[in-house]
């Protein structure tokens, strides 16, 4: 437990989604949740896992060791980064031989791994360290005028023997802290299934088709939003939302909202300093329902 | 009309290494690679297979059980695993197939074999410490935006600390898939 944090970043937040680092960090400052920045992080190494296993340890290592050195833990927006973490720690402290092999690389720069600290995702801070009942008391302005969906991706559940968060078939976290701003989370059919960026780049094809089949069975719902916690999945469905209704004719008009835009809505905080105006797909319809639903 | 039928791709004894499985029983992540008694579950959860006519994950296990070295490292399927990890949770003989597929991955990339937009992401971080090269305006930009500095890493001790890791050469050089 802890409720100070290094904040890591990771590559495709800063680049592309900063609606989620912005939402992020006003979100955990009203809920008590220090942020210390730290200068010298990198890529936390997992796009470097399908070309070199060993560069993406040691890049991984290189965070927590330098986190480290600040004896503080770290806390990610991406569970992409998180996975990798805690996979990285449990792997590098329980084998030694592979953990001094790592340190002879870290070495070079005077680094070295002890697996002295933990990395959370965001999520997972909510609800280890704030605590959903802490989340309830704060809310100021319940959404219960809204029924959404959530989207909580892959990285952040499996492979379930790193994750250690949640149950992978059945996950429950992502919902709960969305009940706790007042609004309806709606089933769907396919929620653990991936939302398809990672093929991306490899075949568009397929990522798409991957993202189309999850908001048409949103869509079936009658969900007024999907919220996510990935930025990875976020850059997925409200970028190409657009590209998908042109592409196979279809009307989707989903806004795709991170979680912490809509805690945030429910904490009192003023649209305007969420971010909502960098969402690509309009994200009006529910602005306007929330101030009509609190008059 | 009928169409053409494809001639049929015949595995041929000279293609299989029967040391291959053995090389991958000593690499981490592949390890388990022998358990898989081809119960097809990996493909049948795969989100991906459900949208390619190609990418079948138990197939290419299969594949690297029979020693079809070649076969397996060239292939363009490898590539196309999101890395969800529904199949090495849902795998009932534990053979963690994501990491099975990431093992083979590495070892094409270090026969010089990878997509574009992995070794894109590769020198991004090499140059700059970030999988994309993020540009200065989106940097600048984050003052207007309320938001602390960008953390610059430092791309200079990275390096440093990857010179004895196999990857300059591999994304420097390399080729695409076939």
């Amino acid at each position: 437990m802890s409720n100070k944090y290094l904040i890591f970043l990771g590559c495709a937040i800063p680049y592309r989604v900063s609606s989620y680092e912005i939402s992020a960090r006003k979100v955990l400052d009203r809920l008590g949740i220090e942020l210390v920045e730290m200068p010298e992080f990198n890529c936390c190494g997992l796009p470097l896992d399908p070309v070199s296993h060993d560069a993406m340890l040691v890049l991984a290592a290189r965070n927590l060791a330098l986190a480290e050195q600040q004896g503080l833990p770290i806390l990610t927006l991406c569970p992409g980064c998180a996975g990798t973490f805690k996979k990285v720690n449990m792997l590098l402290k329980k084998d030694k031989a592979l953990r001094d092999m790592i340190n002879n690389h870290l070495k070079e720069t005077r680094l070295e791994f002890n697996g002295t600290v933990d990395a959370k995702h965001l999520l997972q801070v909510l609800k280890e360290d704030v605590g959903v009942e802490k989340i309830k008391t704060a809310v100021v302005k319940p959404l219960t005028m809204l029924k959404v969906a959530e989207h909580v991706g892959c990285h952040l559940l499996r492979p379930k023997e790193y994750s250690g968060f949640d149950d992978p078939e059945d996950p429950q976290v992502l919902k709960m802290l969305i009940e706790a701003t007042g609004a309806t989370c709606l089933d769907y059919i396919g929620e653990t299934e991936c939302c398809g960026a990672p093929s991306v780049g490899v075949s568009d094809k397929v990522a798409l088709q991957l993202a189309r089949e999850k908001l048409s069975h949103v869509k079936k719902v009658a969900a007024q939003a999907l919220v996510t916690i990935c930025g990875f999945c976020h850059i997925m469905f409200d970028t190409n939302e657009l590209r998908i209704e042109r592409m196979f004719n279809e009307t989707y008009g989903i806004p795709i909202l991170h979680y912490t835009q809509l805690l945030g809505l429910a904490l009192g905080i003023p649209a305007e300093e969420l971010a909502f105006n960098e969402l690509r797909v309009d994200p009006s319809k529910i602005l306007k329902a929330v101030d009509e639903g609190t008059e | 009309m009928a169409e053409t039928e494809k001639p049929k791709d015949i595995i041929k004894a000279s293609e299989i290494d029967p040391k291959f499985k053995y090389e991958l029983l000593k690499m981490p992540g592949s390890e388990k690679i022998l358990r898989c008694f081809q119960c097809g579950t990996c493909t049948s959860d795969c989100p991906v297979a459900r949208f390619s006519d190609t990418y079948r994950p138990r197939t290419i296990i299969r594949m690297a059980q029979l020693g079809l070295r070649d076969r397996v490292l060239n292939s363009e399927t490898l590539w196309l695993c999101a890395a969800c990890f529904t199949c090495t949770d849902r795998c009932p003989q534990d053979v963690e197939v994501a990491s099975v597929i990431r093992v083979l991955r590495n070892l094409a990339a270090e026969k010089g074999i990878v997509p574009a937009v992995f070794k894109e992401q590769a020198n991004a971080i090499l140059n700059s410490g970030y999988a994309y090269n993020i540009p200065e305006l989106k940097i600048k930009k984050r003052e207007t935006q309320g938001l602390p500095p960008l953390p610059r890493g430092n791309p200079e001790s990275l390096r440093k600390t990857l010179k004895r890791i196999k990857l300059f050469d591999i994304v420097q050089k390399g080729s695409s898939p076939t």
